[in-house]
């Protein structure tokens, strides 16, 4: 039976044009400051006329299943996006993603089993593609969970590892092809069964030797990979809104990882196989180097009297900042230092947070003056001349080792030069290393001080203690 | 190789040059933003949901349908939104009182 409203093929397919266009200008205004947010909205009106216009499909004769889907998907959707804090941005950002990619998998395996049970019926034009869809939607969707998990520390951020890791996931992965090639040529619905368990297996073991700093090139990855597991779904429903949306995502998404990956000096390859910040196994002192070494402790009045009597502060805001929500206590505190007359500087690393770009989100919710924040290479110069560098909950980013010490897992890695700074006090709550699991040589030095606790109650210690001075 | 794959493939192609120059300058500010963004744009896997859940046959073919339409509408939806609230933060309100 044919629907009231049916539009024709070639009117559907002029809506993904139309549809196509808007999605391609809104990423390209997304790139850009300015313009980013409408480019948001107009990449959705896109979606929504491709979405819409799919309704007048002919092929679809049934429409309960659409609307009650679309009704769950829509309310958990926009709960989860309107209650997650800003903090959490990047594991909701990895979950939104892996659904996609189980959406890709599962649209597979409906084809697959559609067509299938009566041998001979699987053209091969499309699958390749199915088996293709199937695979990297599985890894993706698993793979993203487990970067849920590492981010909201369900599991631990640290990478996972044992001996012949990469052995067999590469033994895992051959045995995938040849599944996917059995799938492919016997059309028999188990095999595509093992396909997607093997691929659900392989998402987690690819993301568990990763540590958690790295997380946010691996969110972009999986980004991309979900990406082409929509766009290859295209090419089995012969759908060319999917293509060319998947597609730009593909594109795009395995561009963004590479930019990421060089804003923290490593290479994608690195980021996957590296098991970076991994316990001590080559023997890098990286956990023992604590011993022997000492560190200064400073209460929040001596602090305060340094900063309001400085004339340049820089703060280094980190995710430790975000997670105790000091951001507006800091605001606060660089308002009272200005209003004494210091110079107040904000110098953001291009990964602080947990994802490049992550900080200044943070920074701009509480409203901090974006001429103040200054990216990495603009603020580097600016140490030596600064009187107090004050770190808050950043830790990898100002490590000195990445710059100095070419055993150092970080090696290479640019940091902020906050040691160069003439006083440089730490805001932490411990001793313990960061999320990469390495020792700050930072805190040992002669001019740095610690100034232990909560960061958001001791920042709110140095703006009363400011206020006194 | 068909007519019709072969077109696939034109577009593939075309869109796989779209997507690398229209991102190939961006403030790593918005590298955040623009990876949520696309984030939800490859949500488009909706369509195709919707595609196979109106006609699916089997009960099987359903469930899978089914589920691929609420998963790839968590995707659309959280995805624009959470980019919104994102970008959002990049607006100055100097009016807005501090609220936490």
């Amino acid at each position: 039976m044919t629907p009231p409203f049916a539009l024709s093929q070639t009117a559907i397919n002029f809506t993904y044009l139309v549809a196509a266009v808007l999605l391609i200008v809104g990423i390209r205004r997304l790139s850009s400051p300015p313009t980013a947010r409408s480019g948001n909205w107009i990449a959705a009106v896109g979606m929504g006329i491709a979405i819409f216009f799919t309704f007048l499909d002919e092929d679809i004769t049934s429409y309960w299943l659409i609307v009650v889907g679309m009704a769950i998907g829509t309310v958990i959707g926009v709960v989860s996006a309107r209650l997650v804090k800003m903090t959490a941005m990047p594991q909701m950002v990895a979950l939104f993603n892996g659904v996609g990619g189980g959406a890709a998998a599962l649209i597979a395996a409906a084809e697959f089993h559609r067509i299938a049970p009566a041998a001979g019926h699987l053209s091969g034009d499309s699958v390749g593609a199915m088996l293709f869809s199937a695979l990297i939607g599985s890894i993706s969707f698993s793979g993203s969970l487990v970067a849920f998990g590492k981010l909201q520390e369900v599991l631990p951020g640290r990478p996972i590892t044992y001996r012949g890791q990469q052995v067999v996931n590469a033994l895992l992965f051959a045995a995938l092809l040849v599944v996917g090639v059995l799938a492919g040529s016997t059309e028999q619905g188990i095999w595509l069964v093992l396909l997607l368990l093997g691929a659900l297996l392989f998402g987690v073991l690819l993301v568990l030797p990763i540590g958690g700093a790295d997380m946010p090139v691996v969110i972009s990855l999986l980004n991309a990979f979900t990406g082409l597991a929509a766009a290859s779904a295209g090419f089995v429903l012969e759908n060319t809104a999917l293509i060319i949306g998947g597609t730009l995502v593909g594109a795009s998404g395995t561009l963004l990882t590479v930019l990421m990956g060089r804003a923290m000096n490593r290479s994608i390859a690195n980021v996957l196989f590296g098991a970076f910040g991994a316990a001590p196994a080559g023997g890098v002192a990286a956990a023992a180097s604590t011993d022997g070494k000492s560190y200064r402790e400073v209460t929040a009045d001596d602090t305060a009297v340094m900063l309001a009597y400085a004339q340049r502060v820089v703060v280094v805001p980190g995710y430790g900042l975000a997670v105790a929500q000091a951001q507006h206590a800091v605001r606060e505190l660089a308002d009272l230092l200005e209003a004494r007359g210091v110079d107040v500087k904000y110098a953001i690393h291009p990964v602080a947070g947990r994802m490049p770009g992550h900080m200044n989100v943070l920074l701009a919710e509480a409203q901090v003056p974006y001429p103040q924040l200054y990216d990495m290479d603009d603020i580097n110069p600016e140490f030596p001349r600064t009187d107090v560098a004050l770190v808050i909950g950043a830790n990898d980013v100002t490590n000195p080792a990445a710059r100095d010490n070419p055993e150092s897992p970080l090696y290479g890695m640019p940091i902020l030069n906050v040691d160069q700074a003439a006083n440089v006090v730490i805001l932490k709550r411990s001793m313990s290393p960061g999320f990469a699991g390495i020792d700050n040589d930072l805190f040992y030095e002669a001019n740095s001080a610690m100034l232990f606790g909560d960061a958001k109650s001791s920042v709110e210690k140095l703006v009363a203690a400011v206020k006194a001075a | 190789m068909s007519m019709t794959l072969l077109n696939s493939i034109t577009v593939f192609v075309l869109a796989v040059f779209i997507g690398i120059e229209i991102i190939s300058k961006v403030p790593t500010m918005l590298h955040t933003p623009l990876m949520s963004g696309t984030n939800a744009i490859h949500g488009i896997v909706l369509v195709g949901a919707m595609l196979i859940a109106g006609s699916a046959d089997s009960d099987l073919e359903k469930a899978l349908a089914f589920v691929a339409v609420v998963f790839a509408t968590i995707n659309v939806v959280g995805g624009f939104l959470v980019t919104d609230r994102m970008l959002e933060m990049f607006k100055r309100k100097p009016s807005k009182p501090d609220s936490e």
